[in-house]
């Protein structure tokens, strides 16, 4: 067994409106940042885990992600081991 | 009838729930511990409104899996009515009982205040005391209702007539202005598919005296004691207004 991070990314699915991403853009205009656009926010989780090797490991996070961590109805993710 | 009102760690609308069944509707009403695994034989389960694991991740999220849900699951498909209200939708819609999923309110801000609702399936078990179209005054309360699902999922929400409350205007009209959260399709409760659950973001408890501005909310406790009722072969019990 060996001990490795796990680092997920979820985001709003592309087709789901993001209104909290829609009022951050508002403010960044409005803070004169006229060049950016299409702000998504999202949530990022971190955790250990151990596992025999880091396909074990990948897998895993996904069962978690699947599961509890994600709501595949209108959110995405990425998992990142190390 | 015989209520059984789910009490998660964080829920804050049991009392009123419990209050309206036992004292204005004469219902037998328990409550259910969420670690507890006897529904108590209810004809009825209500998931209450509330911050449920304080919203931690989703809201609804971590209550899924809280021990009484597997019960509850497993009741709903046995074709036992289940009532979702405001933090009860958004469980039934995790634990997968309901499609779709809430977003935060298109204003970003938490909304308290009486919204008109207007009926649009008069034939449920939830609903059958209510005319097609009738609108109903009853508050909501709530930082995540603009409820969303795929185009295929509201497509077949509005063919089978799961659509049971829009928001709407006193007089009956839905357009946007009168759409608190940003709901897709101004929807404010949907049902499964068998009808025997709902979910709804709007405070029904909250609405079922006078004394607290409206008792709108009554015709869906009236409706569902009609058909429990109908269903154990005694006449219904309660007043007309």
């Amino acid at each position: 067994m060996k001990t490795f991070n796990a680092k997920i990314n979820v985001t709003l699915k592309k087709s789901v409106l993001d209104p909290q991403g829609k009022t951050i853009l508002e403010a960044l205009h409005s803070l004169g940042f006229q060049d950016a656009s299409d702000v998504r926010a999202g949530k990022h989780f971190e955790l250990t885990l151990n596992a025999n090797n880091e396909i074990d490991a990948q897998n895993r996070v996904k069962e978690m992600c699947d599961k509890l961590l994600v709501n595949p109805v209108i959110e995405q993710y990425e998992i990142s081991i190390s | 009838m015989k209520v059984s009102v789910i009490v998660f760690p964080g829920s804050n609308c049991d009392s009123d729930c419990w209050h309206v069944m036992r004292d204005v509707m004469k219902c037998d009403v328990s409550y259910v511990w969420h670690k507890d695994h006897d529904l108590k034989n209810p004809d009825l389960v209500i998931l209450p409104g509330g911050f449920s694991y304080g919203d931690y991740l989703r809201c609804g999220a971590i209550a899924r899996f809280s021990p009484v849900m597997k019960e509850v699951v497993e009741y709903a498909r046995r074709d036992g009515n289940v009532l979702g209200i405001c933090n009860g939708f958004q469980i039934l819609l995790e634990a997968g009982l309901l499609p779709g999923a809430m977003l935060p309110n298109r204003s970003l801000k938490f909304v308290c205040k009486h919204v008109w609702l207007r009926t649009e399936n008069t034939g449920s078990t939830f609903t059958n005391r209510l005319k097609n179209g009738q609108v109903l005054r009853i508050p909501i309360a709530h930082g995540e209702g603009n409820y969303t699902a795929s185009p295929d999922t509201l497509k077949e929400l509005q063919d089978q007539n799961r659509i049971v409350f829009r928001y709407s205007s006193e007089s009956g009209q839905v357009a946007d202005e009168f759409n608190p959260n940003g709901a897709a399709e101004h929807i404010a409760g949907i049902m499964n598919e068998k009808g025997n659950v709902l979910g709804m973001m709007p405070h029904p408890e909250r609405a079922s005296e006078d004394i607290l501005g409206s008792d709108d909310g009554r015709a869906i406790w009236e409706s569902l004691l009609s058909c429990h009722s109908r269903e154990s072969g005694n006449p219904a019990t309660f007043s007309h207004r």
